[in-house]
């Protein structure tokens, strides 16, 4: 790795705090848009990324950037499931209000 | 000096343009900041020497994962002014959750830098060798020691995949145009297919 220049890891961990914070405050927020929330499912899985590449970086070790590889992988697969069960759940009710997802009863 | 400059700026748009994804009124421009903040955390990674990660950020996120997200954004009519209800009602209760988590992820970065915590140290068994680049040494790493991780990300990926079409995918109905019947097509015989003849000038066909 090359000289930062006095950045270190502490600054890629705190980047990678605030985009975590970040994707959890749009959970909050965007209750409900379930669009919004699974981006805010990627940020939040970014931030897990930003935190494995810099420790892997900054501890000369590439395990972290493999798992970031792994975390990537499941990121994707995630998305594509959400996004397809929303589109079969929008094509059934006409909605996706998530305050409207409540006849899973059992 | 430019490193410095270089992780500030990066750093600034991830985070700012995070901000903008949760905040936008539009579905559509809370994709679009989303690419801006991959294309950051991707210059973010080049910045400690993770080009391969960068680059799979650049083309799995803004090259599927956002392309996939803007499709079905624009291919559901939802009315957004609906979805929206709430915002502010849960806007404080939100923030205070935000500035807790946060705070929390501060001690714990704190006491790492002030070495309350041991995390413990690599075992150099993921060290690059000498002179290997980065993309190198993963894969020797990869297809090495964590060939059995490379397998079950593969059969993740294939479970998502084969998940995602039997969800979406839809039965023609029967006898509608270009329907595909299997048991017609494997039960045809040579003596009744149609069989091309080129006839000279003046003759006749035998069929």
């Amino acid at each position: 790795m090359s000289d930062l220049g006095g950045i270190g890891i502490e600054h890629f961990l705190v980047v990678g705090a605030i985009l975590f914070v970040l994707g959890v405050l749009g959970i909050f927020l965007n209750r409900k848009n379930v669009i919004v929330i699974l981006m805010s499912v990627e940020l939040i899985l970014l931030a897990v990324n930003i935190n494995l590449v810099a420790f892997s970086a900054f501890m000369n070790d590439l395990t972290g950037q493999v798992f970031a590889m792994l975390v990537l992988t499941v990121a994707a697969a995630e998305a594509a499931i959400g996004l397809a069960i929303l589109v079969i759940y929008f094509r059934n009710r006409g909605t996706i209000a998530v305050d409207d997802v409540n006849r899973m009863k059992g | 000096m430019i490193q410095t400059l270089a992780f500030y700026l990066f750093a600034s748009l991830v985070v700012a343009s995070a901000v903008m994804v949760i905040m936008a009124r539009n579905p559509v421009h809370s994709v679009l900041w989303l690419i801006l903040a991959f294309f950051n955390a991707a210059g973010l990674m080049v910045l400690v020497g993770a080009e391969f990660i960068a680059a799979l950020l650049v083309i799995v996120y803004v090259g599927a994962v956002a392309v996939l997200f803007l499709f079905v954004v624009m291919m559901l009519d939802i009315d957004m002014a609906a979805m929206r209800a709430g915002f502010i009602r849960n806007f404080p209760f939100g923030l205070a959750i935000a500035a807790i988590l946060l705070a929390e992820l501060f001690l714990g970065i704190g006491a790492y830098q002030a070495g309350g915590l041991t995390l413990g140290t690599p075992d150099g068994t993921g060290q690059a060798a000498m002179g290997a680049s980065n993309i190198e040494a993963i894969g020797a790493l990869l297809y090495g020691k964590y060939i059995v991780l490379f397998e079950i990300a593969g059969i993740i990926l294939l479970v998502a995949m084969i998940g995602a079409i039997v969800l979406t995918h839809r039965e023609a109905k029967p006898g509608a145009r270009g329907r595909q019947d299997i048991g017609k097509q494997i039960s045809r015989r040579p003596e009744e297919a149609t069989v091309m003849k080129n006839p000279n000038t003046g003759e006749g066909v035998e069929l």
